[in-house]
């Protein structure tokens, strides 16, 4: 029996219409388009946010749904940005040396205009020569498909390395970690070809568009996350709701008897890998835009800790739940740290929030790990008052995985 | 006396000729010494420091026995010159006049009032420059302290002059110490200054590989070079290094046209630069030399512009690269030795070379100490991982945290206990109690909890370990604080000039040599060990035979971390103390014991040999870069695995686990 894909999925409609009808409210409250009362850094804010909400839902796929805890998704992120990122600074570099070269009197000549661009760019690492790894920044057609292709291919090799020799559980989370943190180190350095840790900045400068404000670039940025983060969830939704979804919480619930069923489960992990990956990178490539800068040490271990922090507490296995997580948590946390939140005085001392406040979201990230696996989705499961089944056992899983009883029925 | 007369005997017959050919030309029947002043009479009444030189030279080199008296005396404003006939004395102050002394006799001739002398007052330049010509007479002075310090003084100002007067000492060398002094002094100045070729091949070849720098510093003059050119062919005669290609790396092509350029064979180019601004200069009407002004888009057609200007007169001096290349061939590059004697510079580059590959080696001796002290830090780091990890199969990703926390403790408790040797004996201790009571707190509250599901006790410590380090900055602030070693821990041992290792690496390295003995002594010798790998092996069957397994846990959980707590006051002891200096050492730690072999102890040990010496390996390829090290490094370890994914000793059987 075939239902339909919304009927299969309801949390997917629901999911869409409230994201569609946030961006539509921000976009008439805006200052470019509206009546203005949102200020363009916020809503940046919130295109960032639904990068962010995107990258953890690439994570709750790989964490909640495959159970493989990886800690590199945030260098992921963070490559996709270095990758649009090389083609704004190239674009915007090559139009202001262009512009500023058609003073002189002589023509320049093509390599004169290369020359400039590098000196521009790696001047402050102490080079002028383009490094090899610049040689498409001028395609913005392959910039983006390297946005896809890198994060991908990195994810392919180490997790075909990894799966293969059957490193799991712990062993891989602690590899992935050390890969990102290798990969961060890497990019510290000056002659990385990616201006070490002065990173890509003025990203938020669109070449060729210098005449639209950043009040109308910041709501088309909303738009373009929105609408990414939209087709992910649909794509994370089909996903999971199939059989190969089927597959992916087996192996997360006992990777052995997946295997024993006939089931590759290497190439299965390494599906899911790459795929979020490639997911992760095209999360960086929208949020980084809007950040205006990208460097090293956005991709240092801790960010991909917090990526995993986001998705346990909005709630593991179930996509609207790291949706929520990071959403939340990330907004929650620039609200503090932002040092909007009142201090709290308690006479012999005053709580500053943004000394405290990654005290508070330690504490609960523990709490919620120890007391509430289920996390902030958790609270929909009352809201409908849906029950998980009986696993008569052991419980498994926070998740959707309880589901297995009425797919065996199905 | 005896010496010093035999000295004296020697020195004299070395340089016999010189005086005989002195004594010769003594005009007027005046003794030598007087015929060397009168001849520099107007000089040595002058004093100018920058004129005095050949003087005094003069008087050190005449050879005469008496030349060190003369020195002496004009050192010490002794040397007074009679008004009358401008001879110099030696004079002596006694009852209001003066009594003279004659410098070649040494005979009293006679006193005089002060108003017939003239007082010869050499200035501070002066007495300087006759100290140095003093040395080689001190070379065989009685006291040993003096001839000591005139080889010292020579090895530091060495010069041809030297070689006769030093050689001449050796024989009636009687001190041991200065004897070897003296003959390496003269084996380098014999290689550096001999007439005789042969003589300095031979000291060359004789020196050996030996690792002291004032050998190398003896040699490697010798072998210095200076870039020549000439048109046509390399000149005959010349002592060449090594003939030079222009366009390679050794000389870029605009570094040989320079040279060109500086010998007076060329004309400076005209860079692109100039020839743009030549251009510039010339256009007319959206022309330049016929050619339209946007066409001049490409390197050609500046050229073929720059051409048609020349064409016309308008310009000058521009070679086209065709042309330059035509230039540089037919001229010789070379480097050639400042060194006239070829079979010098060979044994000099040969010995240099013998000297390298020793150098090379006992590098590698010290890069060796310098990975295993790396190495003994990272044993230190993983050793308490290694029993939270190794034996309970727990991660505790806040153990990094446990390493800053012991030394902080140790930075509080210098702060309190005064003296810093004290202080570092009681830190140990109440590190240990501190990260304990922490370890046991953490076990009991939350990784009790979480014993089935590893993947969220590594995120639960993840929590714990964001709240460790941000509490940290909040009471220490994020400044880094200092951990005084005490001061006997200060300095290094020192093999010779190339290896050397400071005491607090060796401190580290002894401390973890006795943590490894601890904790094989806990391990197998204590019911606590016992029962912990009882627990390790089979909880429920450890249980029923009478082990509180929540009890173990919760103890070796204290022991992992109190260990970590003391790694923590040593690490301090080397490294600063921040809030985030435990996130640098945590996924080290990991790799160690990952690499090494989960469970245990020989597998940590072996792991964090391995990484410390790989780690030191690399940085050895590119010392400039330790950013570069840790990342090869660490994709090193990701392709390790691949091979050994349970590690360098793995276990076996059911103790392996799943």
């Amino acid at each position: 029996m075939q239902r339909s894909f919304f009927a299969r999925n309801p949390s997917a409609l629901v999911f869409i219409s409230i994201l569609a009808i946030t961006v539509l409210l921000v976009t008439i409250f805006s200052d470019a388009f509206g009546v203005g009362p949102i200020s363009t850094s916020f809503v940046k804010t919130l295109g960032k946010t639904l990068c962010l909400c995107l990258v953890a839902l690439a994570m709750d796929l790989v964490w909640g749904y495959c159970g493989i805890l990886s800690l590199g998704h945030f260098a992921f992120f963070g490559l996709g940005g270095y990758m649009i990122g090389m083609w704004l600074m190239y674009r915007r570099t090559h139009d202001i040396v262009v512009a500023s070269m058609a003073e002189s009197a002589l023509p320049p000549t093509p390599q004169d205009i290369t020359d400039a661009i590098a000196n521009q760019i790696f001047g402050v690492v102490g080079s002028a020569d383009f490094p090899l790894i610049w040689y498409f920044a001028d395609s913005l057609f392959l910039q983006l498909a390297l946005v896809v292709l890198v994060p991908g291919l990195l994810a392919l090799v180490f997790g075909w390395l990894a799966f293969r020799s059957r490193v799991a559980g712990v062993y891989l989370s602690i590899l992935t970690q050390a890969m990102t943190l290798a990969l961060s180190l890497y990019l510290f350095q000056n002659d990385s070809g990616l201006r070490g840790n002065n990173g890509l900045s003025g990203l938020q400068n669109l070449p060729g568009l210098d005449q639209v404000p950043q009040s109308v670039v910041s709501v088309w940025f909303l738009w373009g996350s929105a609408l990414a983060l939209a087709l992910g969830y649909l794509l994370a939704a089909w996903l999971v709701s199939g059989k190969f979804g089927s597959v992916m919480r087996g192996i997360r619930d006992n990777e052995a008897r997946v295997r024993f069923l006939g089931y590759s489960v290497e190439t299965f992990k390494l599906v899911v890998f790459t795929l979020t990956a490639c997911i992760a990178g095209i999360a960086g490539a929208l949020y980084y835009p809007q950040a205006g800068i990208v460097n090293p040490a956005e991709i240092a271990p801790i960010a991909s800790v917090y990526l995993a922090v986001w998705v346990a507490i909005g709630g593991r296995g179930r996509l609207y739940g790291a949706v929520i997580g990071a959403a939340f948590v990330s907004l929650v946390s620039s609200w503090f740290t932002g040092g909007q939140a009142p201090d709290v005085p308690l006479g012999f001392y005053t709580i500053k929030w943004v000394d405290w406040w990654l005290i508070v979201l330690g504490l609960s990230f523990v709490l919620v790990t120890l007391f509430a696996p289920k996390g902030i989705g958790g609270l929909v499961d009352l809201w409908v008052h849906r029950k998980s089944p009986d696993r008569h056992g052991a419980d498994l899983g926070p998740s959707a995985g309880a589901l297995r009883e009425q797919e065996a029925s199905e | 006396m005896k010496i010093r007369v035999l000295a004296a005997l020697v020195l004299g017959l070395a340089c016999g000729s010189v005086a005989a050919q002195t004594a010769r030309t003594a005009p007027d029947g005046l003794e030598p010494v007087q015929t060397i002043l009168q001849e520099n009479r107007l000089l040595i009444e002058q004093g100018s420091r920058t004129t005095i030189g050949p003087v005094i030279d003069a008087l050190a080199n005449s050879g005469l026995p008496q030349a060190q008296a003369v020195l002496q005396a004009w050192q010490a404003k002794d040397m007074w010159q009679r008004k009358s006939d401008g001879l110099f004395f030696a004079g002596q102050k006694a009852d209001g006049s003066y009594t003279l002394t004659d410098f070649d006799s040494g005979e009293t001739v006679g006193r005089a009032d002060k108003n017939a002398l003239d007082q010869i007052k050499p200035n501070s330049g002066i007495r300087a420059l006759i100290g140095a010509a003093l040395v080689q007479f001190q070379l065989s002075d009685p006291d040993p302290a003096l001839r000591a310090d005139a080889v010292a003084t020579m090895a530091r100002r060495a010069d041809a002059s030297m070689l006769a007067p030093l050689r001449a000492s050796i024989p009636g060398e009687t001190d041991p110490a200065l004897l070897a002094q003296k003959k390496r002094l003269e084996a380098l100045l014999t290689m550096a200054f001999d007439p005789d070729d042969a003589a300095r091949v031979a000291a060359i070849d004789a020196a050996g590989s030996d690792l002291g720098l004032d050998l190398r510093a003896t040699l490697n003059p010798l072998v210095a070079t200076r870039r020549a050119v000439s048109a046509g062919a390399v000149p005959e005669g010349l002592n060449i290094a090594r003939q030079l290609t222009p366009g390679t790396d050794a000389l870029p092509r605009a570094e040989a046209w320079a040279m060109l350029v500086q010998a007076g064979l060329a004309a400076p180019l005209k860079t692109p630069h100039d020839r743009n601004a030549a251009l510039e200069q010339h256009i007319e009407k959206g022309k330049v030399g016929g050619v339209p002004l946007v066409q001049l888009n490409s390197e050609a057609k500046r050229d073929q512009a720059y051409a048609n200007l020349a064409a016309a007169g308008l310009v000058t001096g521009y070679v086209p690269a065709e042309e330059q290349a035509r230039t540089l061939e037919s001229h010789s590059f070379y480097d050639e030795y400042l060194e006239p004697s070829a079979p010098v510079t060979e044994a000099a580059q040969a010995a240099l070379t013998r000297i390298a590959l020793k150098v090379g080696a006992n590098q590698a001796l010290d890069l060796g100490l310098d990975a295993l002290s790396l190495a003994s830090i990272y044993f230190l780091a993983a050793i308490g991982l290694a029993i939270t990890f190794g034996v309970m199969g727990v991660i505790n990703m806040a153990h990094g945290e446990f390493i800053m926390m012991g030394a902080y403790t140790g930075y509080v408790v210098q702060q309190v206990v005064p003296g810093h040797t004290l202080s570092i004996i009681v830190a140990i201790p109440a590190a240990f109690a501190v990260t304990f009571m922490a370890g046991v707190a953490l076990e009991r509250l939350i990784i009790r909890h979480l014993y089935q599901r590893p993947l969220e006790s590594l995120l639960a410590t993840f929590g714990v370990s964001i709240v460790l380090q941000q509490l940290a900055k909040n009471i220490f602030g994020t400044q880094a604080r200092p951990l005084t070693a005490p001061a006997w821990l200060d300095g290094a041992w020192v093999v010779n000039d190339v290896v050397s290792i400071s005491f607090i690496r060796i401190a580290i390295f002894v401390l973890a040599l006795l943590f490894l003995a601890l904790f094989l002594f806990i391990m197998k010798r204590t019911r606590l060990g016992l029962e912990t790998r009882a627990v390790t092996q089979n909880p429920r069957m450890a249980a029923s035979m009478g082990i509180n397994p929540a009890r173990v846990n919760m103890l070796t959980f204290g022991l992992g971390s109190g260990i970590a707590g003391i790694a923590g006051v040593a690490i301090g002891l080397f490294a600063k103390v921040t809030s985030e200096m435990g996130g640098g050492y945590i996924v080290q730690s990991f790799m160690t014991v990952v690499v090494g072999g989960v469970g245990n102890i020989w597998g940590t040990l072996a792991g964090a040999v391995m990484i410390g010496f790989t780690q030191k390996g690399i940085e050895w390829f590119n010392p400039s870069n330790t950013l570069a090290a840790q990342t090869y490094m660490i994709v090193f370890i990701i392709i390790f695995i691949q091979f050994k994914p349970r590690g360098i000793i793995a276990l076996k059987g059911r103790a392996a686990g799943d």
